[in-house]
């Protein structure tokens, strides 16, 4: 891509921060396609591993086995009227699908989605705090939405969905800081490198097996902040109609609806890059580098999603009460712990 | 990045925190004005990225935007009295505190019409984190736990005033 980029900067004598700016604005549009492209495939791919769970076909109209459901549907989206409530706040009700959305997409930017510098838009040198520190602001546009739409199950949904995303934060950050000891850095890519060298160097069994603690707090957590089952209370549809999205509809609901799937697959896919070797392949020099990262990275990523969609089609709902107490006296100490011991090994062992 | 872009840069995100620090304490609407002060810490947030300190940039976003914003937007949802109603900020002194400040900013202007602005030409640091982080636990290891300490205290604080009286 910088070569497509010096040879139109030379072509047309431009200057030469235009080429970095044409590089950057590639790396956004390919970057929103494959995110548009990674939520149609993974709504289809919901309804069709539900229907295989609960013994029925899913869809199976449009295309080869329901293929084209979730284009149209998403076209049928676009093309809905768009209502604003009457009593409705306006200019907050309509920012706050974008405060859910701009986040779940910049967070897009420091995912390495295999080896050197073509496969990841940028790596920062604060990797990981950047995700930490972006996906924190999507609480924000769920607040606005609730209250925006005065209505009171709204109201009710995003003050739940507030609660849970802040506390279920502090476990995932502390599942963070395991990697990052242990690589000594904070920018994806390093840390990746710190799992070179076949699976049982992956950071889910680093040190000394403790790592499988950070993994099993890191996919808890990260089911808690996609609002999937069995932590879905904001959109608990037998209580709260759907949450802090009840008012919305046409695209904007659409845009509530794919910054969630998006969501899903960034934590996925940071999962993987923290604990599961990222783009490594599970042997040593078995496959290893190049476009061949790329393969095993999506499919880790696909795997994880594979088992939250697993997770969400087997378990009930809990409790309001039971889902804070899990995060404050459960998930936290252990988090803790495992901070604390990761710490001892890394620098005492 | 060249030099004018970088200044540009700059304007827009000074004029964005201005905006939205005027918005904050002029607005009728407290919901209104909690988003702006969000909006506020956004863009500063800007400004550490633009003096190199990504660290401190990420931490602002996390810190202010993602907990101190939520929990100001927490508080007013759950106070029912005051959501969603117009209120003044202002009241019968504000004539007074207002020309207060003009002189403040007046006295201010003064300084910085006669300070000199000292500036570093020493290149910045490649990767602050790592360098931030060692001088945390090394050279400025006290006042880092002292900080931990005085948070601790607060947090004590807090759940003593928060817990239920038990013989009332």
């Amino acid at each position: 891509m910088t070569t497509i980029a010096n040879y139109l900067v030379n072509l047309l004598h431009l200057p030469g921060w235009v080429s970095a700016w044409f590089v950057a604005l590639m790396a956004a549009l390919v970057i929103f396609g494959f995110m548009m492209g990674v939520v149609l495939v993974l709504i289809w791919l919901l309804r069709k591993i539900f229907g295989f769970m609960q013994i029925r076909l899913g869809p199976m109209m449009h295309g080869p086995q329901g293929i084209f459901q979730t284009p149209a549907d998403a076209l049928k989206l676009l093309a809905k009227e768009d209502v604003i409530p009457d009593r409705a706040d306006k200019w907050v009700f309509v920012i706050a699908p974008l405060v859910v959305f701009v986040p779940a997409y910049m967070v897009y930017v420091v995912i390495p989605f295999g080896e050197g510098s073509r496969f990841i838009a940028k790596d920062l040198n604060i990797g990981i705090l950047y995700i930490a520190a972006i996906s924190s602001m999507a609480v924000i546009g769920i607040i606005m939405a609730g209250w925006a739409s005065e209505n009171k199950y709204s109201l009710l949904g995003a003050l739940r969905g507030a609660a849970q995303l802040v506390s279920y934060e502090v476990p995932m950050a502390l599942a963070f800081m395991g990697p990052v000891i242990l690589a000594g850095s904070l920018s994806m890519q390093s840390i990746v490198k710190a799992q070179t060298g076949g699976f049982w160097h992956w950071h889910f069994l680093q040190p000394w097996g403790l790592g499988l603690l950070g993994f099993l707090l890191m996919i808890t957590a990260a089911l808690a902040e996609t609002n999937q089952v069995p932590f879905d209370l904001p959109e608990a549809e037998s209580e709260l109609v759907a949450g802090y999205n009840t008012e919305y509809s046409g695209m904007k609901f659409g845009l509530f609806f794919m910054a969630e799937f998006a969501n899903t697959f960034t934590l996925c896919a940071i999962t993987t890059t923290l604990f599961l070797g990222g783009w490594h392949s599970p042997f040593p020099h078995f496959l290893d580098g190049g476009w061949w990262s790329l393969l095993w990275f999506l499919g880790k990523s696909g795997f994880l999603v594979f088992v939250f969609m697993w997770i969400r089609a087997t378990y009930p709902r809990v409790r309001v009460d039971q889902l804070m107490e899990f995060a404050w006296k459960g998930l936290i100490p252990v988090g803790l712990f495992y901070l604390i011991a990761v710490a001892f090994f890394a620098v005492v062992v | 990045m060249s030099e004018t872009l970088q200044q540009l840069a700059f304007y827009t995100d000074a004029a964005m925190i201005v905006f939205a620090a005027l918005m904050v304490v002029t607005l009728r609407n407290i919901f209104h004005c909690a988003l702006f002060l969000a909006l506020g810490f956004f863009g500063i947030a800007g400004i550490f990225v633009m003096l190199h300190a990504e660290f401190l940039a990420g931490v602002q976003v996390m810190i202010y935007v993602g907990a101190i914003a939520v929990l100001v937007l927490f508080a007013i949802m759950l106070t029912r009295g005051v959501t969603g109603q117009d209120m003044k900020q202002t009241n019968k002194q504000s004539p007074v505190a207002g020309a207060i400040a003009l002189l403040f900013v007046v006295f201010l202007l003064k300084l910085m019409a006669g300070a000199r602005f000292a500036t570093s030409t020493v290149a910045p640091v490649k990767d602050s984190t790592a360098f931030l982080g060692q001088l945390l636990v090394t050279r400025y290891v006290l006042p880092f736990e002292v900080a931990s300490i005085v948070l601790l205290m607060a947090m004590v604080g807090a759940l003593l005033l928060a817990k239920e009286k038990e013989d009332e």
